[in-house]
């Protein structure tokens, strides 16, 4: 996700039109600003999924537009971060127009934020977004009509097919000629009879940088933060101006006198801009008495009291079989491929007079565990990515959150934790930034800290390959066992996010579970074809992207260490060896330890590691088949418990270099960082120490 | 005061209620408020989670789920079914 940034200087010294993307969360903001820009944002049926502004170009009729697309809000009255960006964008980053998306199903609650953004502006468009799928429940929309009422031009679309998107830039270009005084929503009259003394005060002092009845609202309103924000956007603290002041101090003591202060003055502010929705949809929508039929129908299957477990094992070891079931073969074929043009590059380089040494680090070092990584990791994530983006497309994503709410709550943790942690399947430092979406700050740590228990997709293969070769065999049944089991695995991550999430806010942070909301968002229809092409071409592709480039010079590392001899052994095995005796204490081996000290940039690579040292020839074999892959392993003293322990070491151990960054990013602290470290870390020893003692007695 | 004024929470799936008060404070009732939850709001219960908590209302055509610790501060008159 690229930050906002200043938008460049056109051909003609003119800034190109900045036009941001605002709506309600869900509602395809996304979705709108890829069909314009043809960037790649990622998009997902659930509330929150941008959590930082991206911006993208565009060019209608010879003209091009900077294209802002920022996170979704329910108000401008912002209470999470990425709703605080939302906020600030519009109010203070100096968008020249603003196009208002907002979904056809659910537009009276979507008007409340478009009737505060248009106090801000009167440069607006709405964009009646996902009009096929109201279509389809019966809903009518009346454009004219609405556009009439807000007094802004309203288009009708369906960005997802790209309908309509052509008439929203044409009036994008129109309204940017148009005047910018912004619509104001009348309030009850003794809102508007205090204001008609404060606006003109604050108009005096504003000279147009802010609009004033809008302004004049918040100062009512007392919305501290956003006060503080238009201070140091202005520069200079208006509500001390001696004439400002005593106006707002009139306003509010006539406000008083009309028995409105307070609480009843800000839920009156609150109660005028949704009303006042209600009214324009009374004029402008008609819809059935029950348009949501086919979505409650399919909410008790996947919400149903008897139904949702079931439904949601059954459909996550699904995704896991298919995954591996599929991956099976192009895996094999991949390896074949790159490994063998190891031999012509080896004799290519020989014959350039390559010395060996180089030809051993390029090839058998950096080629080889980057051989590995593609041909191990590709396949499966080239299938898992766009099978879980259809289920998100569908809308399943927010019911798995509702469906396990209760357990969260027991934790003391929000139930939008649940949706980082989905985030997390895919990568977790994509999922520690996903905790934006969480309000309490104590609730968002609980994420950050737990997230990295659900195991990423760099981690799924080395899990894989593991319950594959000791506990569920290839043939026949095989990988349906083996989907179940990691299907298990996962819950275990699950139940262990649970029960460290519990046991932080019992300790370092205490706390109750603070009070939110989940949107469970319509049902909607994936679009199969641009889901496999889009999950391959961006998620697929970044993830692979960043595991080889991390992959290649570790290649060069490892290959080093175990070339580099140090009295008659090479520096991998004596580190490896000096680690032993510690790590037997906790069912796994020196080697293996290493490989995941040495996996810390990406844990993609900690079994091609381990296999590189087992095999001690500093070259990696074959690792086409799992048969022999088992061989190496058992040779290497491994038992089924070595096994279960370095499946549970995998599951539970120090986040990725990547993943650490963003915790440090995101909590701007050392403390908690380091604890991000910590808690998995020790959690995964106490777990592979109970596992070796208890598992050593079966042996 | 209507005597079968209750708690939203004590509402079962399939009832519809109008919200008399609300009994929140914080940043739940700003929440609530832009999500269109005002005093005269008609809400329908749609359906509990698996575990009994939480609840799914429909308020103003948006699915919106709402735990029994936080609804219960929303007092609501049942309408007839």
């Amino acid at each position: 996700m690229t930050e906002f940034s200043i938008p460049p200087l056109s051909a003609n010294g003119r800034q190109e039109p900045v036009i941001a993307l605002a709506g309600n969360p869900n509602v395809g903001k996304s979705t709108v600003f890829n069909a314009l820009t043809g960037l790649h944002q990622h998009t997902g049926n659930w509330a929150g999924k941008t959590v930082s502004n991206a911006a993208g170009q565009c060019t209608y009729r010879g003209r091009r537009y900077t294209l802002t697309d920022i996170p979704g809000a329910y108000s401008l009255d912002a209470q999470s971060d990425d709703e605080r960006a939302a906020r600030d964008f519009l109010c203070f980053g100096g968008p020249d127009a603003a196009v208002i998306v907002c979904d056809a199903s659910v537009l009276e609650r979507n008007l409340t934020l478009a009737l505060q953004i248009l106090e801000l502006t009167g440069r607006a468009v709405l964009c009646v977004n996902l009009m096929d799928e109201a279509e389809k429940k019966g809903i009518r929309v009346d454009l004219e009509a609405l556009s009439r009422e807000l007094g802004v031009p309203a288009v009708g679309a369906s960005a997802r097919s790209g309908k309509g998107l052509d008439s929203l830039m044409a009036e994008v270009e129109k309204v940017l000629e148009a005047p910018a005084a912004p619509h104001p929503v009348r309030m009850l009259p003794a809102v508007e009879e205090a204001l008609s003394g404060l606006v003109p005060a604050l108009e005096g002092r504003l000279s147009g940088k802010l609009p004033a009845r809008w302004l004049a609202l918040r100062i009512l309103a007392e919305e501290t933060e956003l006060l503080e924000r238009a201070k140091a956007f202005l520069g200079f603290p208006l509500l001390e101006d001696p004439a400002v002041s005593r106006a707002v101090w009139k306003a509010r003591h006539y406000l008083e006198e009309q028995g409105l202060f307070g609480r009843k003055l800000r839920d009156a502010l609150k109660a005028g801009y949704v009303l006042r929705a209600e009214e324009i949809c009374w004029k402008a929508v008609k819809a059935p008495p029950a348009p949501m039929e086919r979505d409650r129908r399919l909410d008790r299957i996947f919400t149903g009291k008897r139904t949702a477990g079931p439904v949601m094992l059954l459909l996550l070891a699904a995704v896991f079989w298919i995954t591996m079931a599929g991956a099976n073969l192009p895996s094999r074929m991949l390896s074949e491929l790159l490994l063998g043009l190891e031999e012509p590059m080896r004799a290519g380089l020989s014959a350039l007079g390559a010395p060996g040494w180089l030809t051993g680090l390029a090839v058998d070092g950096m080629y080889h565990i980057l051989a590995w990584v593609v041909s191990v990791m590709l396949p499966p994530m080239a299938i898992f990515f766009p099978l879980f983006t259809l289920l998100e497309d569908f809308g399943y994503l927010p019911r798995v959150a509702f469906n396990l709410d209760r357990w969260f709550q027991k934790a003391r943790a929000c139930g939008r934790q649940c949706l980082t942690m989905m985030m997390g399947f895919g990568c977790n430092a994509v999922g520690v930034s996903g905790a934006r979406i969480i309000d309490s700050p104590r609730e968002r740590l609980l994420a950050v800290l737990t997230n990295v228990f659900v195991p990423c997709n760099g981690r799924f293969p080395t899990l894989l390959v593991l319950i594959t070769i000791f506990f569920a065999g290839s043939g026949g049944w095989g990988s349906a066992l083996a989907a179940l089991m990691l299907a298990g695995v996962v819950l275990l991550g699950v139940l262990l996010t649970f029960g460290v999430s519990r046991l932080l806010s019992a300790t370092i942070l205490k706390g109750v579970p603070s009070a939110f909301t989940l949107e469970l968002p319509p049902y909607r229809r994936p679009q199969v074809g641009k889901v496999i092409v889009r999950s391959l071409l961006d998620r697929t592709l970044f993830v692979l992207g960043r595991a080889a480039a991390v992959a290649a010079p570790a290649g060069l590392v490892i290959w080093g260490m175990a070339n580099i001899t140090v009295g008659g052994e090479s520096l991998l095995a004596a580190c490896a060896g000096f680690l032993d005796p510690f790590a037997r204490v906790f069912g796994l081996d020196g080697v293996l330890l290493m490989a995941f000290i040495l996996g810390f940039p990406a844990n993609e690579i900690v079994l091609p590691i381990a296999l590189m040292a087992y095999t001690s020839s500093g070259v990696l074999t074959d690792i086409g088949g799992a048969a022999q892959l088992g061989a190496v392993l058992a040779a290497n003293g491994w038992t089924w418990v070595t096994a279960l322990c370095a499946i549970l070491f995998s599951l539970c151990h120090w986040p990725c270099s990547t993943t650490l960054l963003t915790v440090y990013k995101e909590t701007k602290s050392l403390k908690w960082t380091a604890l991000a470290f910590l808690i998995p870390t020790c959690t995964g020893f106490a777990l592979c120490f109970a596992a070796a003692q208890i598992g050593g007695l079966f042996l | 005061m209507n005597e079968r004024i209750q708690p939203l929470n004590r509402m079962g799936p399939g009832q519809s209620a109008r919200v008399v008060r609300l009994e929140v404070a914080g940043e739940l009732r700003r929440r609530l408020l832009d999500l269109g939850l005002i005093e005269g709001t008609r809400v329908r219960c749609l359906h509990r989670a698996p575990c009994g908590d939480p609840a799914a209302y429909d308020i103003r055509g948006a699915v919106i789920a709402l735990r029994d610790r936080d609804s219960a501060g929303i007092l609501a008159a049942p309408l007839p079914r």
